[in-house]
C-alpha cells in the first residue's frame, strides 16, 4: 500500500507490503507523531492487521514526516520494522 | 409588484442513466449459491447478483443523501423482474465509500480488492493494471494473475478528475453527460490542459477560456486532458504493466479513455458492449464483491 502524494512540490510517499507486516506495531510506538495505526485489511479472502499510516496523515504526509529525514530510508519506523515492510519515497524537485 | 423572471433550467445536463440489466440464459434454483456486491459510491451506487460466481443482473442507481436507502435502492434494482428475493442471496458483500453504510451486507471490504477481483472477472488473468476513475476519487492498482491487489496508489487531495468534476463540466457547458467524450474529440488540433487541479479553479478557469472565444469542444478537449495526463500520472506512479484496463464511470468516456493511452503511449484492453448484454465496467467493484461473497460463503460452509 503507498501511502502520500506527489504535488508541485515533489513526491512523498511511504510504502508498506502488506504481505511481509506482520501487525507487531513496533513502528507505531516508534513514530514521533503518531502517524501509524493498525489497520485490518482483506487480502486472499482473510482479515490481517497491518500497519498503516492513519487517514488524517496520509494528506499531509510531506510535513508529517520531514522532520524523519525520510529521504535517507532510516526513518524510525523503517528501522524499527524487523520484517522490512516500511519504505520511503522522497524526492523534493 | 413585479416577480423577478426566473427562467428555469429545467434540463440537468449531468444526470447519467441509471439502468438494470439481467443477463440472458441464466437460470438459477435454490441450490445455487447466489451472492450479490453492494458498491455504494460517492456518485454511484451499484449491485451485482452471482449465480454460482457468474454474474446474473445488476442495478445502477444515483448514490443519494443517504447511503443505505440508496444501497437498497440498487439491491432491489438488481433483483427486480428476477424472481429473486433479497432473502434468497446467500452472502452480501458491501464496497465502495459508503461500505459501512450497507445494512444488509454480511461483511464490508475495501473498494480496491473488488475492483481488482471485478477486472479479473470482466477482462480475464492478462489483467495488471487496473485505473478505478469513481466519482471522487482515482485509483490506480496493481493486480496478479488471480486479481489479487499487488500494489495501490490513490490520488491525493481533491475531486477533479473524476466524475463528478466531469458532471460539474457537463452542467457548466450545457451537454449532456453521455456526449462529453465524443464532444472532447472533435476539435482540429489538442488544447494545453488546463492549468488547475482543483475542480471549483478549473470551472473558473474554462469561464475564462470560453470568453475568450474557445468552443466548447476546445474547453473540453483542455479539461479532459488534464484529467488523463492526472490518471497517467498516477499509473506511472504504481508502475504500468500490461495489461491495463479502466473501471468505474468514466471507463465510458472516450475521451478520456483515448487520451490516457496517448499519454502513456499503451492500449487499454477493449471495453465489453455493455450496452448489449456485456458485462458494464462500472459494475466491475460489486462483481468483485459478489465474487468474494461467494469466497465466504463457501468458506463458512466448510468450518
Amino acid at each position: 500500500m503507498h501511502y502520500g502524494y506527489s504535488d508541485g512540490s515533489g513526491e512523498y510517499y511511504i510504502t508498506i507490503d502488506s504481505d511481509k507486516c506482520s501487525g507487531c506495531g513496533k513502528c507505531i510506538k516508534n513514530c514521533p507523531e503518531s502517524a501509524l495505526q493498525l489497520e485490518t485489511v482483506f487480502i486472499d479472502i482473510e482479515d490481517k492487521t497491518v500497519a498503516s499510516v492513519t487517514e488524517e496523515h496520509r494528506k499531509k504526509i510531506k510535513y508529517t514526516c520531514a522532520s524523519c529525514k525520510p529521504e535517507t530510508n532510516r526513518a524510525p519506523c523503517v528501522l524499527s520494522c524487523e520484517a522490512k515492510a516500511i519504505n520511503c519515497t522522497w524526492k523534493e524537485q | 409588484m413585479n416577480e423577478p423572471n426566473i427562467v428555469k433550467d429545467d434540463i440537468e445536463f449531468w444526470r447519467w442513466k441509471e439502468y438494470q440489466r439481467i443477463m440472458p440464459g441464466i437460470k438459477w434454483t435454490n441450490k445455487d449459491i447466489i451472492t450479490a456486491g453492494v458498491d455504494v459510491g460517492s456518485v454511484g451506487s451499484k449491485a451485482a447478483i452471482m449465480v454460482n460466481g457468474q454474474a446474473y443482473s445488476w442495478g445502477i442507481t444515483r448514490t443519494g443523501s443517504n447511503s443505505p436507502e440508496s444501497a437498497t435502492k440498487a439491491l432491489d434494482w438488481a433483483l427486480q423482474d428476477t424472481g429473486l428475493k433479497a432473502s434468497d442471496i446467500k452472502y452480501i458483500v458491501g464496497t465502495g465509500y459508503g461500505r459501512v453504510n450497507v445494512p444488509m451486507a454480511n461483511k464490508a471490504i475495501t473498494e480496491i480488492a473488488c475492483h481488482a477481483k471485478g477486472a479479473n472477472y470482466i477482462w480475464g488473468p492478462s489483467v495488471r493494471t487496473v485505473l478505478d476513475v469513481g466519482g471522487q476519487d482515482i485509483k490506480a492498482i496493481r493486480t496478479d494473475e488471480t486479481g489479487r491487489v499487488v500494489s495501490f496508489l490513490m490520488n491525493d487531495k481533491c475531486a477533479a478528475g473524476t466524475g463528478r468534476g466531469m458532471e460539474v463540466f457537463a452542467d457548466l457547458l450545457k451537454i449532456p453527460i453521455e456526449k462529453i467524450g465524443e464532444m472532447s474529440l472533435e476539435i482540429d488540433e489538442e488544447p494545453p490542459p488546463v492549468s488547475c487541479t482543483c475542480v471549483a479553479f478549473a470551472k473558473t478557469e474554462a469561464i475564462g477560456l470560453l470568453r475568450k472565444g474557445w468552443s466548447k469542444e476546445k474547453v473540453l478537449a483542455a479539461y479532459t486532458r488534464a484529467m488523463a495526463v492526472r490518471m497517467a500520472n498516477l499509473i506511472n506512479r504504481v508502475g504500468l504493466e500490461k495489461e491495463l484496463v479502466i473501471t468505474g464511470g468514466q471507463s465510458k468516456n472516450i475521451g478520456i479513455v483515448s487520451r490516457i493511452e496517448v499519454v502513456l503511449g499503451a492500449k487499454c484492453l477493449p471495453m465489453p458492449n455493455w450496452r448489449e448484454n456485456g458485462l458494464d465496467p462500472m459494475v466491475a467493484g460489486a462483481l468483485g464483491a459478489a465474487l468474494f461473497g461467494k469466497a465466504l460463503y463457501e468458506k463458512a460452509q466448510k468450518t
